[in-house]
């Protein structure tokens, strides 16, 4: 085995946090949602003045009020959702006439009827956008999160009704968070912070909300998907976390306008937020290599704003967080990967139909991930400023040779902070391509992964004559490889890996450095474990094989991006 | 022209690098603004402030030299950097300590560097896409300047000094950078073009010196213009291809700054570039030739440059192959020429 030159982070599953601030009342998060009226009209306020500005002639205003009708139209007629709100084509009829009546109205009247009617739609959907956080709500939430996910796994650890109630194994050996812990918390105290995770699996906004409660550290806000809060039990905790709704249907510009200013709002008032960057969960099992630039360009927005209007005082800097998911084994992996290969391989468009879609298969998902799936871990990241430079513990930003930053440069033309958008969009690039080389960096590599990918690739490499689409279609039966050879090829894949180690450039599992069987019967015996059909497997002449090749591309896909292969 | 003498107010912009292409454009922004004008070397500061002369240009009076980078700094937030490649590392190195994220800088430097230490001397070093470096990378990596623009086209020195019509094009991921850069060199006797396409832009700006070196050739072996054609058309289909190969798209090339470019360095006395291939041709030493030039060709260094990149990859560059071999003594200019007559890439247009 290659020579380590650090040594892997052990976790301390027994760390205990206290919160960081103590005191409910100064959370801004508490703040906001007992002020929740004022802040949607401010919401709804500076929305309809930036809507104005994008369509500064009446004309366009027009016509873009007669574009939003006509897609909502549209979009009720042909996608409804449960979750949809009765008063739906009443409303958007009333807005119809409107626009009918405008018509036929003097030039005067026709500008502050277009007005009206904007403000009528931004303010229904700063309604539906907004959370219903209640600070009450949280708290139980919390206990019943933490309560009931201890239970169950209890349930799973002890097969005895009685143990249910003894709290002798807690959710904290399950879940295990590595990485800059100390420093979130810090960054948390002194300005606002953007936690931007990995996105594989529906449990991620549960399992982060998680990892925030046991950090100490007060509620995140995060969009959630208006879909999600078709099911029931979702939509409990969602809105008790401080979830607010996205609906992706809606991609009318008057909607995601009003949308990017509640993000941008709830930022610049000092709630921690958190995005997924990738938009939706990673169909292929792949680390995010591009993200969705909207949101974040939201916090980019927000610090320019936050940095215009206080020159000294408090802190008011955002920070980014990334944080990875390390998953031996996702629920929805067939699913996700059935749906990548379907769009990938054809180029057809692939209808979203989430098998996840009731409360009772939530609930069964939660009892199977809790009695089945074996450790997770969260990798956490350093700090980022906006412009994609690390920020210490005091969160200043440090640039490569050591020096200070002042961030406000970013945003200054000729002596002043001026708003320009296209100089932000192109900022907000710059920092996710950040991200992504810190979701690499800080990605834990765990046996599973690694012996996924050396499985695939060796397959891939006993066929290269045939594309990736044919060999996905070889019958698994055929598919052997011989114990030894597999082994001189993982050992290479470690060896490689803990070079990136070395160089900082991954981080890996502690048992990665174990003795090699050991290393891979661990890895083959984790991979995808509770598929019906295993992504790998050892049979009775200990040789590698598989069941299900499109899970093992899934799982391989993981450790994509690192130019392995070369290597092996 | 009419002298307009607005923006006096403003702070003053900055050029750094007093070569006859910095001392051209010092010019030209003086038309609009104050301009410091850095030279490395403190005599030549002097000289400048008792002649007003630089490199046979007579220097605005709005020009202010100094030889402290800290200086420019501090004064200018808008900065054009045209020191040769070879410098500009170094250049930065030092000059980052005083640059912050609200400065402009608009480079004007054709040349490319390789980041890998000692390639020139071991010719197994490979050479990687990756580790070729534009000026515009190498600020950002090495500062912590974002804005960042770069200045191409036909923009022989000679010519700006004597004030005749010509035009540039200012390239720049960022609007403000363009809008900036225009409003800054635009008069009525110098037009200024914007393009986003930053690696593009600075990509044709340094191929094309490969061409005029071999462009030089031809004339110094005393053929006419049939032959300058064919090599200009041909030469621009490998700075496509090179240019593809290193990942920028085509469409930089066919502008002001590709064509527009390539069409005067190839046909100018003017030109460095031009002027090493003429010499070349007429049989003189590569080395001899090199030692005697006053300022840097750059097409030499991207000719090694290129060349050991291609090594790397499943591709032929003609025109560039057999230059370096006719710098390195491989091939007399004779042969050379032979090899590229006889050469089977008879397709004319491919690319599009």
């Amino acid at each position: 085995m290659r020579k380590l030159k650090r040594i892997p982070q052990p976790i301390d599953t027994s760390k205990i946090y206290d919160h960081i601030l103590s005191n409910n009342e100064v959370w801004p998060v508490v703040r906001m949602a007992k002020n929740r009226k004022e802040f949607m009209e401010r919401v709804i306020d500076e929305s309809f003045l930036k809507i104005k500005k994008l369509r500064p002639n009446l004309n366009t205003l027009i016509e873009e009020l007669e574009l939003t009708r006509y897609r909502e139209k549209l979009r009720y007629k042909t996608d409804p959702w449960k979750v949809d709100p009765d008063d739906e084509v009443i409303f958007w009829n009333g807005v119809k006439s409107q626009l009918v009546d405008l018509e036929n109205s003097e030039r005067k009247e026709k500008a502050e009827l277009a007005d009206r009617i904007l403000r009528d739609i931004v303010s229904r959907y700063v309604h539906e956008i907004t959370g219903n956080f209640k600070p009450s709500h949280y708290q139980l939430a919390r206990r019943i999160i933490k309560f009931g996910f201890a239970r169950l796994l209890n349930a799973a650890r002890v097969k005895k009704f009685g143990s249910l109630w003894r709290g002798d194994l807690t959710l904290q050996d399950k879940i295990q968070i590595t990485g800059e812990t100390e420093h979130l918390r810090k960054l948390a105290k002194i300005g606002t912070v953007v936690m931007v995770p990995t996105h594989f699996s529906n449990l991620d906004s549960i399992l982060i909300g998680w990892v925030i409660h046991t950090l100490g550290l007060p509620p995140f806000i995060y969009g959630a998907g208006l879909n999600l809060f078709n099911m029931e039990i979702f939509a409990y905790f969602m809105n008790s976390l401080g979830a607010y709704k996205v609906d992706r249907r809606k991609k009318n510009m008057i909607y995601l306008e009003t949308l990017r200013t509640y993000s941008s709002m709830a930022l610049r008032d000092g709630c921690h937020s958190l995005f997924f960057p990738g938009g939706t969960r990673s169909r292929s099992g792949k680390i995010e290599s591009r993200l969705k630039l909207g949101l974040l360009g939201t916090a980019i927005e927000a610090q320019r704003i936050n940095y215009g209007k206080n020159e000294s005082g408090r802190q008011n800097k955002i920070f980014i967080v990334p944080l990875v998911t390390n998953y031996n084994f996702v629920l929805e992996a067939p699913a996700l990967i059935r749906s990548y290969l379907e769009r990938k391989g054809q180029e057809r468009y692939y209808a979203e139909s989430d098998r996840y879609d009731k409360s009772s298969r939530i609930l069964k998902f939660l009892v199977e991930f809790f009695t089945k799936g074996n450790n997770i871990s969260v990798s956490i990241g350093r700090g980022l400023d906006l412009f994609g430079n690390f920020v210490n513990d005091e969160g200043v930003s440090i640039d490569a040779q050591g020096y200070r930053i002042n961030t406000r440069d970013y945003f200054m033309f000729k002596g002043e902070i001026t708003a320009n958008i296209q100089r932000e969009e192109e900022y907000t690039r710059m920092l996710s391509d950040v991200i992504v080389k810190e979701y690499h960096r800080i990605n834990r590599v765990q046996s599973s992964h690694l012996v996924g990918f050396t499985a695939f690739k060796m397959i891939q490499e006993k066929h290269k004559t045939i594309d990736l689409y044919s060999v996905l279609r070889l019958p698994v039966d055929e598919i052997e490889i011989e114990y030894n050879e597999f082994k001189k090829a993982f050992s290479k894949m470690r060896d490689r890996i803990i070079d990136l180690f070395n160089e900082e450039k991954i981080d890996m599992a502690t048992h990665m450095t174990e003795d090699i069987d050991k290393v891979i019967d661990l890895g083959i015996s984790n991979v995808g474990m509770y598929h019906s059909r295993r992504p790998l497997l050892k049979n009775k002449q200990g040789n590698i094989i598989t069941q299900d090749i499109n899970n093992l591309y899934y799982y391989h896909n993981r450790m994509d991006g690192y130019g392995l292969e070369k290597y092996l | 022209m009419a002298m307009v003498s607005k923006n006096i107010s403003e702070k003053p912009v900055g050029v750094v690098g007093a070569g006859s292409f910095g001392a051209a454009i010092a010019n030209i922004l003086a038309n609009n603004s104050n301009v410091i004008l850095y030279a490395r070397n403190p005599e030549i500061t002097i000289k400048i402030l008792e002649s007003r002369q630089l490199h046979g240009q007579k220097l605005s009076e709005r020009i202010t030299p100094t030889n402290d980078l800290k200086f420019v700094a501090e004064q200018c937030d808008t900065i054009f950097p045209i020191v040769p490649s070879e410098n500009f590392p170094a250049l930065i190195d030092e000059f980052a300590n005083y640059l912050r994220p609200y400065h402009i800088l608009i480079h004007g430097t054709k040349g490319i560097m390789v980041a890998k230490k000692h390639w020139e001397a071991d010719d197994k070093i490979k050479i990687l896409k990756d580790d070729v470096f534009t000026m515009s990378r190498l600020i950002r990596e090495k500062s912590l300047v974002v804005r960042i623009g770069c200045l191409a086209g036909p923009n022989l020195s000679k010519e700006l000094a004597d004030n005749q019509p010509a035009a540039t094009v200012v390239a720049s991921r960022f609007d403000e950078v363009i809008a900036e850069g225009q409003r800054l060199l635009r008069n009525d006797r110098f037009q200024v073009y914007g393009s986003k396409d930053l690696f593009g832009i600075e990509l044709t700006g340094v191929l094309k010196n490969i061409i005029a070196i071999a462009a030089g050739a031809l004339n110094g072996m005393g053929y006419g213009e049939n032959a300058r054609s064919l090599l200009i058309s041909r030469g621009l289909i490998e700075m496509i291809y090179l240019g593809k190969m290193l990942g920028a798209d085509p469409q930089a090339f066919l502008g002001l700054a590709g064509i527009g470019d390539l069409v005067a360095t190839c046909s100018s006395k003017l030109s460095r570039n031009f002027t090493v291939g003429e010499r070349l041709g007429k049989g003189e030493k590569p080395d001899d030739i090199i030692s005697s030039m006053e300022e840097t060709a750059e097409g030499i260094n991207t000719i090694m440059i290129i060349n050991r990149l291609t090594k790397s990859y499943p591709m032929r560059a003609p025109i560039t192959e057999s230059i370096y071999k006719v710098m390195k003594g491989d091939m007399t200019i004779d042969e050379a020429l032979r090899f590229l007559m006889k050469s089977p890439f008879n397709i004319d247009i491919d690319f599009m």
